[in-house]
């Protein structure tokens, strides 16, 4: 062992030995729950400033939390995007058929019929209500929590249900894990696993719509967990530097599997505040309020097609249910947290909003929950034709070679024999793999 | 009005990059081009030099200092139809660019079943020999060879690196450029002590106007022999074939201009000829790309070889800055390998 200098500590002053902060959340399992400590902000109290103002006149805004829907189910103040009861209704829905479908997938993977799945239970304002303030054409990149999305552009529950069983009716050919879609039909960035690459090419995918003069803007959406990736710090700084027509969204869902957001930053700052350090546009919203998500989305859209540059949105939601089927979150986190959240749930809060309008009914909710549920089991029994995971039913084996490159080169013509050879040894004629 | 007997126009590789990028720009307003310093700057190395000022800050500009984003952004415009073409302003750099090359630019294809590619070609210089140090200096290549779905080429000549860059640059998968700088101005015998001989008294510095294409995957004799057979890329190219000149060997040195896809015929017919076979490259060997030629060369030739493959590499250290001649694979360690192989 080194001998220390002596008197070196004092040298250095009187000042307590250093210790090391790891996060901790609030609570674990079994704890009770109390998140008085979140501040709610007062529905209809928050500025809206014009979407060409400068990005330091959204700041505050960083810091507080955009509400439209108070408590008494009314819509309140500047940020109320006044949607038409039409528009209301197809957004609740959408949410519905968001629920339904989560419900169905979810059982279907504990049934077996494919490997995983995620849902988006709580959050589903924060890809329903955004894609529809957005053209259906502006170009989305989203993380793997955003099938609200989908839904709300209309893309078939078929295929989305034959790309998580894999089977033969599978667009991308079984090569993707459940749920990681891919529609550029439907202006839908294929997503990736891993976390954050999505955003700097959601801002290069602006920058070029910049470059050519077009008119589409690029959305992009990732966890509060992964914004701690260096991926989303290229992607801020790209989106300042250029000033690109992009929407950079962060869903605080506060749990990144079992990692509560202290471990990407939350306990120092809001995640909306990184704007101001970029000097780009942020907001702060109340991520299960369907109105306040339409709202900033719709200004940040408005604010990047009038070329004054990129929006930072921070949705804070709460993630309802397990990260996916290969989670469990009481081994981690109380069970009490899900009904203490302060910010209630976005369905019941829009259907609650609608009903005082006189534009819905508990029984007209409770007529298109059957009707939404009925809509995905008819999808999954025709995606079911096309075959469910590990049942032979899948793309030729060819196919396992295909798109490697756009012509297929010697060494892998070769392994694609072997892997036919292999075929016949494993599974001869009549058996399936 | 020039007479029929005009010198051939001769350019040095920095030229040919340029006039590659220059040509593919003025054909497809699609292609940009971004990197640190490559606008109006024009590139460390003088290769994007001029074409901010031809082809607009639109399609030339310069970028922050992030590879991840340089690289994550180039995928986005290539998502969006563009066909960017990003410099890395020294492969060393490339690494916080990694998992946008190897998870997202390389797997686009595949994941989307075709629906979006990445036909990004990314240019950057790379090796030692101009006393960089270990940031400065280093030969990737065998990381990105590693990579399904990405394309790796070395240009060894002027003439070579416009065609293969054009044809890099039209291509539709992603293409690791890789740019030997140490032959950026001049072939290099290995001979470090003497002067630099420069690119306009050899062969290959004959650089055609306009557009034309090395195509990708196909390899090349530089010399034809029946004594051994040599395959290199890049600097080493010259390298060996200073070596065997000075020994007065009868060697058929084949620069395989491409790792990925690799000329494999060509390989395979050399070797078969001559029955021995030396792999040279500069970076470290350990897993280098040598590895895999060796295990290919005995999986096509091993009835025709009358020696064990012989691998010359550079050694498994980082790049040391005032070792670097002590750690080059030079004509001393090419020779002694020769030597060892011709005598088997």
């Amino acid at each position: 062992m080194g001998k220390s200098p002596v008197n070196a500590d004092e040298a250095r002053g009187n000042k307590p030995k250093l210790s090391l902060h790891v996060p901790e959340p609030h609570y674990r399992p079994g704890d009770a729950v109390d998140f008085s400590h979140v501040e709610i902000t007062k529905a209809g109290d928050q500025a809206r400033p014009d979407e060409t103002c400068d990005a330091k006149d959204t700041h505050p805004l960083c810091l507080d939390l955009i509400r439209v829907l108070g408590d008494d189910d009314k819509a309140h103040g500047p940020w109320n995007p006044r949607l038409s009861p039409d528009t209301l209704r197809t957004m609740l829905h959408n949410f519905a058929l968001v629920r339904a479908f989560d419900e169905r997938m979810h059982r279907g993977q504990r049934q077996g019929k494919t490997s995983f799945y995620m849902k988006c239970t709580g959050e589903e304002a924060t890809s329903v209500s955004a894609a529809m303030a957005l053209a259906s054409d502006d170009m989305v990149f989203p993380s793997y929590r955003q099938q609200g999305i989908l839904i709300a552009r209309g893309y078939p529950l078929v295929e989305m249900i034959n790309q998580i069983y894999s089977n033969k009716g599978d667009k991308l050919k079984g090569r993707q894990l459940p749920i990681m879609y891919s529609s550029r039909e439907h202006s839908f960035f294929t997503i990736s696993g891993n976390l954050a690459t999505q955003t700097p090419q959601a801002v290069g995918w602006a920058m070029a719509s910049a470059i050519k003069g077009d008119s589409r803007i690029a959305a992009t959406w990732i966890g509060e967990g992964s914004s701690a990736e260096g991926d989303f710090h290229s992607a801020c700084t790209f989106a300042a530097v250029y000033n690109a027509p992009v929407i950079l969204n962060v869903v605080n869902n506060q749990w990144a599997i079992s990692s509560f957001s202290g471990f990407a930053g939350a306990e120092r700052t809001s995640f909306a505040a990184r704007a101001m350090g970029y000097g780009i546009a942020g907001l702060r919203v109340d991520g299960n309020d369907a109105l306040a998500v339409f709202a900033a989305q719709q200004w940040a859209a408005n604010r990047a097609r009038s070329n004054a540059g990129p929006t930072l949105i921070e949705y804070f939601t709460y993630r309802a249910e397990g990260h996916s089927t290969s989670d469990d979150p009481s081994a981690y986190r109380s069970a009490h947290e899900r009904e203490e959240w302060p910010l209630g749930d976005p369905v019941t809060r829009l259907k609650k909003h609608l009903i005082d309008l006189g534009e819905w009914s508990e029984e007209q909710h409770a007529a298109m929950d059957l009707a939404c549920a009925d809509e995905v089991k008819a999808a999954t029994k025709e995606a079911e034709k096309n075959g469910i995971l590990g049942h032979g039913l899948h793309h030729p084996f060819s196919t396992m070679f295909e798109d490697v490159f756009e012509e297929l080169p010697w060494h892998l013509k070769e392994q694609s024999e072997q892997a036919i050879r292999e075929r016949e040894i494993k599974w001869p004629e009549g058996k399936k793999p | 009005m020039s007479g029929p007997q005009a010198e051939p126009r001769r350019l040095n590789m920095i030229e040919a990059i340029n006039e590659a990028l220059s040509v593919t720009m003025e054909g497809d307003p699609d292609i940009v081009v971004l990197g640190e310093d490559v606008g109006y700057f024009g590139g460390v190395f003088r290769a994007t030099a001029g074409l901010q000022e031809k082809f607009g800050k639109n399609r030339v500009f310069d970028t922050p200092i992030n590879e991840c984003g340089i690289i994550g952004a180039a995928v986005g415009m290539g998502a969006y139809g563009l066909r960017p073409v990003p410099e890395i302003q020294f492969a060393d750099y490339i690494y916080p660019g990694m998992d946008q090359l190897i998870s997202e630019a390389a797997r686009l294809r595949y994941r989307s079943a075709g629906e979006f590619i990445a036909p990004i070609t990314v240019r950057s210089p790379f090796g030692g020999g101009i006393f960089g140090g270990q940031t400065h200096s280093q030969s990737p290549e065998a990381i990105f060879a590693h990579v399904s779905g990405l394309k790796t080429v070395i240009p060894s000549n002027p003439y070579d690196a416009k065609g293969l860059l054009i044809a890099a640059i039209e291509d539709n998968d992603p293409v690791i450029f890789f740019e030997p700088k140490r032959i950026y101005n001049g072939p290099f015998t290995g001979y470090y002590d003497k002067p630099v001989e420069p690119w306009k008294k050899h062969d290959d510095s004959v650089v055609p106007d306009g557009h034309y294409r090395v195509e990708l995957g196909t390899a090349r004799n530089v010399t034809e022999g029946d004594e051994l057979t040599v395959l290199a890329y890049g600097t080493m190219v010259h390298v060996a074939k200073a070596v065997c000149e000075e020994k007065g060997i009868n060697a058929e040195i084949v620069d395989l201009r491409t790792i990925v896809p690799l000329d494999i015929k060509v390989i395979e017919k050399s070797v078969k000829k001559t029955g021995k076979c030396l792999i040279v490259h500069e970076a470290t060997r350990t897993s280098g790309f040598g590895a895999e030629l060796s295990a290919l060369v005995q999986e096509h030739c091993f009835y025709h070889l009358e020696a064990p493959v012989a691998r010359v590499t550079g050694f498994d250290t980082p790049y040391p800055h005032s070792l670097e001649w002590a750690y080059f694979p030079g004509p001393v360690r090419i020779g002694e390998a020769i030597d060892k192989l011709l005598s088997e």
